[in-house]
């Protein structure tokens, strides 16, 4: 790890001004960055920890009844405290291991968009909003592929907004080693339809499997999810083919489905 | 009842409580009053030549103390090779040179090309970013079969191609055995790979070298399954010191695997580097440091075909294997594929006729050496999957198939077509426990209570022999041993009856400190606690050969007892001179010396006080004092074997296996802890059931390393584990060592891999998938469901 300056300011405004300093970089839960920073694989000039921030943090409903998390917001808290959303709650409980879901937050694996995590399934398929210091965003815009965002750069994560489904669940069905999900299929279905989220699959992150959200949408049922998308531009490697990973796909957004209904 | 006392008892590990509550003393726990500390630049290619280094503005950087290059160890000795091999024509085994830091070339990821010593770890780390290295990469050479083709690039220049050894074994065999395979009523064949592993002990390689310049004494600390090994062959080969200017120490080392056998370069360079900058010199190794440096196991590519008569009798086996030795021979490499692998390919089994034909090839990949089972796991899985096979081919039960072809009772000692003589065995008794313990006659309801809910359900059987105890000094270096496998024990009687047993093997996870005083406890009639074991420090115990290939008990244990024997013929002579007895009505038993026939005592601590306070003591006959030295060399090797099963669900969705059922029935001779036996047992079977579905060190065609940490390496965790049936009363003890034992650390690695791969075929066959015949392990979610399609 080379060395960096440390801020941990206590308010937004605190943390967007650090955030403006040459090569600062913002910490969530440290997770992802720190690792990264130990192999010298990173090397910010500041960090600026997001955690003391108490604005940012903790779980409440909004007024047109969306679940709202704080951005600094760690995954066992979501686990424990998202009951409004049990099918959020559950994914958020099989995140990585307890030191990662004790330090790990919703805005830092968010912001990092790691094609593999679990969270931006979540958010994908349950259509929630991004709320930043300077805006709000759709996850349907927020994804740009592979570890890339809409965020600029020092734009902080205040809060996300999940809708809350009538059914939904995620299926994880993980990589043997690092357990992040080889593939993670995350289906909710709500009054105007059934959004379907993928994760670990596609080359270019998270995405939208719409087949299966218009079938789905017509019948909720499992026998209505299409046959697995094609092969192209999936991930191959060490753990499992393209073509094993559509497979993947079709059968554990079958298996939500039934988990869900 | 279960014995609280001596042989068979199950005292917990006393080395626990140090263990479990961070009271030990790790080698990186060792700091050296003024110690520096060296990082390795390592190579991020596979192969390449070094056109030239610039180590000038790294040396001017902030705490560098000195920066190393491979010109440092012109005219210093390389890593040397512990076994030659002479191959089937006669001709002995290519040995390239191996430097401490590449000298002109990198032949693997991870190939150290410089060493930075400096004040801080951190201060090293960023002198090595300055260094500039010209390296011109060159064509890696990764697979084995593309290692041997004609004009391949080779990994030394120096040698005449890629190609080790070429060995055959018997070679006086092969033509009646390529009639046999011709005459044969059924020959089944079958091509597989036996994975390539990373041990993954939890504690990463450390080394601490020092060097006191008032004596010129040099001592290193080191994560060291034999230290004596690593002094001799460091000492002698690489840095020419005599050993008595040597210390090495191994204090408690957190698993070694087989790994930590080996003389490394690191060890190497902590001990130069502390007398080049009379400083010392500290070593730790990161995790990925490790995947890239610590010899990795397996990588054979294998074909075998077994003959069968027309009523099923086994007639002949050929195998021919491409074994990886990777870019340099580490310590014991050639050894692995050739006498610790051929020699097995009898199994538990009649065959009459055997040919292997071993090629050690080159590539440029981390060096393979001996890893838990070392060669005999390759032997098993092998041996035990085209059983299994044929079984199916034929249609016959694969356990009636086994049974029929085993090797009788009254048919021991039996010796092999492949130049072993098993001693005892009864593989009957332990398929026989095997059915038992794993309830096989419940299988298939449990099948159908599987389809139920959707899953596939297949049931794996195999046997298993090794070869431990290791082994006959005289034999080995027959074989190519440049070492004896002896092991030796001090025995030292304190004045006041307590005692210390300086041993020459090494524990690191084995529980000698245990198990070693209930051997003691027993033959004197004292308490465990009397006795404490000293292990790991060449300046306090006897010349010993280390631990490994099972053989502490059965070896160590085994000098440990003659010593004892020696001391308690000694108190015996004190006891008949304290009683004014004739020596042999001398009888010791619970800790007293009686006359026979009389009331007559003398308790232990009288006597062994006596030794020590000589007012009243035949000074005449014997020497005073008690400590008494022994070297035992064993006869031959042990041969434990057993009968495995295991019963794995498939998910025909996703290929997924999840093993529902393991149980191992193994005959280890005498016992004498069963819960560290049992523990063991255990340990060895996770990582055996790791290989077959989980662990998977692998390479690109580039030569860059793609399982280089826990996010693509996967480890068994508990998860992916059953709980397991496991017995060993089956006991047809050892003939040839004084405690009838014959070593349990392997037989788990050994003996589960092919119960795990027959399971999954028989699953998929119950599944109709009746073309899968074979599936390379990992048995990963996505191979299986490959296999499929």
């Amino acid at each position: 790890m080379y060395n960096f300056e440390f801020e941990k300011p206590s308010t937004i405004a605190d943390a967007v001004a650090a955030l403006q300093g040459d090569e600062a970089q913002a910490l969530g839960g440290g997770q992802t960055l720190l690792p990264t920073m130990k192999q010298r694989l990173a090397s910010p000039a500041t960090l600026v920890s997001l955690s003391g921030i108490s604005e940012i943090k903790g779980i409440c409903t909004g007024d047109d009844g969306a679940l709202c998390i704080g951005g600094a917001t760690t995954h066992a808290e979501v686990a424990a405290g998202a009951g409004a959303y049990p099918a959020l709650a559950d994914t958020a409980a099989h995140i990585g291991d307890p030191a990662v879901r004790n330090r790990g937050t919703i805005g830092g694996s968010l912001a990092n968009n790691d094609p593999s995590a679990c969270y931006p399934a979540a958010a994908l398929g349950s259509g929630a909003t991004i709320v930043t210091n300077a805006r709000s965003i759709a996850a349907d815009d927020y994804f740009q592929g592979m570890f890339d965002t809409a965020l600029d750069e020092g734009e902080i994560i205040t809060e996300v907004r999940f809708p809350v489904p009538e059914k939904a669940n995620y299926q994880k069905f993980v990589q043997p080693a690092s357990r992040f999900a080889l593939v993670g299929v995350f289906v909710a279905k709500y009054a105007d339809g059934v959004r379907v989220a993928v994760t670990g699959a596609s080359e270019n992150g998270v995405f939208r499997w719409t087949e299966a959200e218009a079938a789905l949408s017509a019948n909720f049922d499992a026998s209505a999810v299409p046959d697995a998308p094609a092969a192209d531009g999936m991930i191959a490697d060490l753990h499992g083919s393209s073509a094993y990973r559509a497979h993947l796909i079709k059968v554990l957004t079958a298996r939500a489905v039934e988990a869900a209904a | 009842m279960p014995k609280d006392h001596g042989i068979g008892a199950a005292p917990k590990r006393r080395e626990d409580v140090r263990f479990l509550t961070g009271a030990g003393n790790y080698t990186d726990d060792i700091n050296v009053r003024g110690q520096a500390y060296v990082y390795f630049l390592r190579s991020d290619v596979a192969h390449g030549r070094i056109n030239g280094i610039d180590t000038g503005a790294a040396a001017a950087m902030p705490g560098v103390v000195r920066i190393f290059t491979g010109a440092d160890f012109e005219g210093v000795g390389g890593m040397p090779c512990g076994w030659q091999v002479t191959d089937r024509h006669g001709e002995v085994m290519q040995e390239p040179a191996h430097p401490i830091l590449a000298q002109g070339k990198v032949r693997h990821v991870g190939d150290p090309i410089a060493a930075i010593v400096a004040d801080t770890l951190e201060q090293a780390r960023d002198a090595a970013e300055a260094i500039e290295v010209d390296m011109e990469e060159l064509p890696a050479v990764i697979d084995m079969k593309a290692a041997l083709a004609d004009g391949s690039t080779k990994v030394h220049d120096d040698l005449t191609s890629n190609l080790c050894y070429d060995w055959g074994f018997v070679e006086e065999n092969r033509d009646a055995v390529d009639q046999a395979i011709k005459d044969a009523a059924h020959v089944t064949t079958l091509e597989l790979v036996n994975n390539r592993l990373v041990a993954n002990p939890m504690e990463p390689r450390v080394a601490v070298g020092d060097y006191n310049r008032g004596t010129d004494d040099s001592t290193l600390y080191t994560t060291s399954q034999n230290p004596h090994v690593i002094r001799l062959l460091m000492g002698a080969f690489v840095l020419g010191i005599p050993e008595h200017k040597l210390r090495v120490v191994a204090p408690d080392v957190g698993g070694g695997f087989g790994t930590k056998i080996f003389h490394y370069a690191e060890e190497a360079f902590c001990t130069f580097a502390a007398k080049a900058c009379n400083r010392p010199v500290k070593w730790t190794a990161s995790r990925t440091e490790a995947f890239m440096s610590d010899a990795h196991g397996r990588d054979h590519v294998t074909k075998i075909e077994l003959a069968l008569d027309a009523d099923n009798n086994f007639t002949a086996v050929r195998t021919e294997t491409h074994a990886n030795m990777g870019a340099y021979l580490s310590t014991f490499a050639p050894s692995v594929p050739t006498w610790l692998h051929g020699t097995l390919m009898a199994g538990n089994y009649r065959t009459p006729l055997i040919y292997v034909n071993v090629k050690a090839v080159f590539t440029n990949t981390v060096p393979v050496d001996a890893y838990r089972g070392a060669g005999r796991p390759e032997a098993t899985f092998q041996l035990e999957r085209v059983i299994d096979k044929a079984a199916r081919e034929l249609g016959v039960d694969p356990i009636a198939l086994r049974r029929q072809n085993f090797i009788q009772p009254d048919q021991f000692p039996y010796a092999t077509p492949v130049a072993v003589e098993y001693d005892t065995g009864d593989y009957d008794a332990t398929m026989n426990k095997l059915e038992e313990i794993a309830d096989l006659s419940g299988f298939a309801a449990r099948r159908a209570a599987s389809e139920a809910k959707g899953k596939w359900r297949g049931l794996g059987v195999n046997c298993y022999i090794e070869a431990c105890g290791i082994a006959p000094s005289n034999l080995v270096g027959q074989l190519g041993a440049r070492a004896g496998l002896y092991e030796s024990a001090t025995v030292r009687v304190n004045a006041t009856g307590g005692l210390v047993v300086m041993t020459g093997s090494h524990s690191h996870g084995q529980g000698h400190e245990t198990t070693f005083p209930q051997v003691i406890a027993e033959m004197i009639g004292i308490d465990e606690s009397m006795v404490e074991i000293v292990h790991g420090d060449t300046a306090n115990t006897p010349m010993g050969m280390g631990t490994y290939g099972s053989r502490s008990i059965a070896v160590g244990g085994s000098a440990m007892v003659r010593a004892a024997e020696k001391i308690i013929n000694k108190t015996k002579k004190i006891a008949a001179h304290l009683l004014e007895a004739s020596e042999a009505d001398i009888e010791l038993k619970d800790g007293n010396f009686t006359v026979a026939g009389t009331d007559k005592s003398v308790d232990w601590g009288s006597v062994c006080l006596a030794a020590y306070v000589p007012h009243n003591y035949p000074l005449e006959d014997i020497e005073p004092g008690l400590e008494e030295t022994a070297f035992y060399d064993p006869a031959n090797f042990t041969y434990p074997a057993g009968a495995y099963s295991c019963e794995v669900e498939v998910d025909p969705e996703t290929g997924k296996v999840t093993i529902e059922r393991f149980a191992a029935a193994d005959d280890f001779g005498n016992v004498i802890n069963p819960m560290i036996v049992e523990g063991q047992v255990h340990g060895g079977l996770a990582q055996g059931i790791g290989q077959a579905l989980l662990e998977n060190c692998a390479y690109d065609e580039t030569g860059q390393l793609l399982s280089a940490s826990y996010m693509d390496y996967a480890m068994p965790r508990a998860d992916d584990l059953p709980f397991y049936s496991v017995d060993h009363s089956c006991q047809t003890p050892c003939t040839h060592n004084p405690l009838g034992v014959k070593g349990c650390g392997e037989a788990g690695a050994i003996g589960s891999p092919p119960a795990v791969v027959n399971a999954v075929i028989d699953a998929l066959h119950s599944g109709g998938k009746t073309g899968v015949l074979h599936i390379d392990m990992p048995l990963s979610p996505d191979r299986v469901w490959a296999a499929m399609q």
